[in-house]
């Protein structure tokens, strides 16, 4: 594959947070996308949730004016891989899990493809071993909402091939994204930075230090945080916080990665942040 | 002079006022009809398209195309505009 590729169709697998915002960029930039997930129920929230945010992406001038948008399909089977130009993989943050759709991915795409997992922070070379061509292998970190924030983190594994990421370079210059490329390692650079940060958020509240309200106006006024540490938690989804926290503490060791008792109990009760309604804060009153 | 312009100015404080209350409501703060909402502060990028539903389901109107602008929604007055313009046109086409 050369960088001058073209890519018309892309598949994205997993409709949650990451995934419809990824479809959502994709198709305001003219791609089209195959959206993969394991129950209808959940792609046909995905479709009105993609509908509205290619509302608020044009609302706030987000969306290239010089193209018509994709085309969407969705589908609770990946039988539509062997036509995708490239594949990003958006699924839960289970090691397992992920090891073996991309195991999966890897025998359906045409060699070449780059195969792109979203992963926050499990080590990219982890994952190679189970695809069948390790170099069309790599990570790319986009942040939420994703078609509103412009750089991505691109992570190069140490089998990751010159040519799938010069490809997927080219894919993200196709989707209007900045990319830095990084080495390989747990949580890469934002997530390693990020997630024990909010952990820290959490066990300020936890402490009784501080407010939730106080603990972001602080970061936001004295520091430049732009929305603050916990409602950064919120928009994330703390469900995903902790599996991300887990996995780093896992391959790090460091105490710091091991999600505080506050973020579990919000998962228990179901307070997931923006997606569930209600986690730090709540969206169903007040702004947001 | 139609019924309808002659209703304007009602209809115009009417949502305007609606508006205030939404917004208000939602920031728990008073919110000046010409005040810049997000140049403010008071509202973010997130909550404009709340703005959008809201006025969309209260007024039967549908905002898309180019009137789908993070400007129109800048200040309550510019929505209220927005608001009787685009209902002045669904009224237009329905009677057409
Ligand atoms: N939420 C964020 O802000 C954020 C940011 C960057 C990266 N990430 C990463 O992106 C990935 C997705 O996170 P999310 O927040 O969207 O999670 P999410 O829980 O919102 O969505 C995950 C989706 O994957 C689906 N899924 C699970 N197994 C599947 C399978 N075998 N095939 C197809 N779909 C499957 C689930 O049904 C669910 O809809 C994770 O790896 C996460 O760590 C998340």
């Amino acid at each position: 594959m050369t960088t001058d590729q073209q890519f018309h169709r892309i598949a994205v697998l997993g409709a949650g947070v990451m995934g419809s915002g990824i479809t959502t960029l994709a198709l305001g930039s003219g791609v089209s996308v195959d959206l993969v997930d394991v129950d209808t129920r959940t792609l046909d929230r995905a479709r009105s949730g993609i509908r509205t945010q290619l509302r608020h992406a044009q609302l706030l001038g987000a969306l290239p004016g010089d193209r018509p948008q994709g085309e969407l399909t969705t589908s609770v089977s990946m039988s539509g891989l062997a036509h995708a130009d490239a594949v990003i993989e958006a699924i839960t943050e289970d090691a397992g899990l992920k090891a073996k759709v991309l195991g999966e991915v890897s025998e359906l795409v045409r060699p070449g493809t780059p195969v792109i997992s979203n992963t926050s922070g499990i080590p990219i070379d982890e994952l190679a071993g189970a695809v069948r061509r390790p170099e069309d292998l790599l990570g790319t970190h986009f942040m939420n909402p994703t078609y509103l924030i412009s750089m991505v983190e691109v992570i190069r594994g140490p089998r990751t091939g010159d040519a799938v990421l010069a490809a997927t370079q080219a894919l993200l210059t196709t989707l209007r994204r900045k990319a830095v490329v990084v080495r390989d390692a747990p949580g890469f650079v934002t997530s390693r930075l990020l997630h024990p940060m909010i952990n820290d958020a959490a066990r300020i509240v936890a402490e009784g230090t501080a407010t939730v309200e106080d603990v972001d106006t602080l970061m936001q006024g004295c520091l430049g945080h732009p929305t603050g540490p916990l409602r950064t938690a919120d928009l994330i989804g703390i469900d995903n916080l902790v599996d991300a926290l887990d996995a780093l503490y896992e391959r790090t060791g460091e105490k710091r990665n091991s999600p505080c008792e506050l973020l579990r109990e919000k998962v228990r009760a179901g307070e997931l942040g923006r997606k569930s309604g209600r986690g730090f804060y709540d969206y169903g009153e007040g702004i947001s | 002079m139609t019924i309808n312009e002659a209703a304007t100015p009602a209809l115009a404080a009417q949502i305007q006022a609606g508006l205030l209350a939404f917004l208000e409501a939602k920031t728990k703060q008073v919110v000046a009809p010409g005040q810049d909402i997000f140049g403010t502060g008071l509202a973010t990028s997130m909550f404009a398209l709340e703005l959008v539903v809201h006025l969309e389901g209260t007024y039967g109107i549908e905002i898309a195309g180019p009137d789908l602008r993070l400007e129109h929604f800048r200040t309550v007055e510019k929505m209220t505009a927005l608001t009787l313009r685009l209902k002045a046109e669904a009224e237009s086409t329905d009677s057409a």
